[in-house]
């Protein structure tokens, strides 16, 4: 599944929820909010999403996914809100019966979640100014 | 029968990040003439100045993405996506 959150992830929890005997590998990636982008101090991040949209292009993330690889589970929890230095963005776990596979799928999870996924995200800067990620326009 | 180009459709637009900002709402509805989804992101643009050109960004309709040429019809909910930077 693909979920949005507005509360802190808990991977403790989410890779719980994964637990299955017929899984003999378990690959997840953790994104956390980074100090610095493109030579700037970050202060804060703020993500916002298409909540509909984007958990149905999720979900046919996920699905495309199983398709491609032999896994057991896969899921994948976005926060969205205010996030703080260190705090984890984004939360992928994926289980398969070999590594190969879990490995793969993880990486083509975050890979295609970045590029397709409805999520916003707009870094607060040391200096006061912010800008929204990739849509080149800096503001005061 | 009117050509569907100049009937006029109500239309609800939502905005997210960049574009909800430089608009300065989430959501409106309005009335429109034109035919496609992309033209009306430049009448939306030339009205209120958005920075990004319609070539930075896809749209979806009734939450579904679609492409920049698709037509309107009355009872649509566009919302026009920017570029995306989740992880």
């Amino acid at each position: 599944m693909f979920k949005l959150s507005h509360e802190p992830l808990d991977p403790t929890a989410l890779k719980a929820a994964l637990a299955n005997p017929q899984a003999g590998a378990c690959v997840t990636f953790e994104g956390w909010v980074r100090n610095h982008n493109e030579g700037q101090a970050v202060r804060a991040l703020e993500y916002e999403a298409h909540g509909s949209l984007a958990e149905k292009e999720g979900a046919k993330i996920l699905e495309e996914a199983r398709q491609r690889f032999s896994l057991v589970a896969a899921s994948c929890v976005h926060r969205v809100g205010t996030l703080a230095l260190g705090d984890m963005a984004i939360w992928i776990g994926v289980t398969a019966e070999h590594r190969d596979a879990a490995f793969a799928a993880c990486r083509y999870l975050i890979d295609e979640a970045k590029a397709r996924v409805p999520i916003w995200k707009k870094e607060h800067y040391a200096g006061g100014s912010s800008a929204w990620i990739n849509c080149a326009r800096r503001e005061v | 029968m009117a050509k569907a180009a100049e009937m006029i459709k109500s239309i609800q637009v939502l905005y997210f990040a960049i574009l909800r900002e430089q608009r300065g709402l989430s959501r409106e509805s309005l009335a429109t003439a034109v035919g496609t989804v992309g033209e009306l992101y430049d009448e939306l643009r030339g009205k209120h100045g958005f920075t990004l050109g319609g070539e930075h960004l896809r749209a979806a309709i009734n939450d579904e993405f679609m492409p920049w040429n698709a037509p309107l019809k009355s009872g649509d909910v566009v919302t026009f996506i920017p570029p995306v930077a989740g992880g």
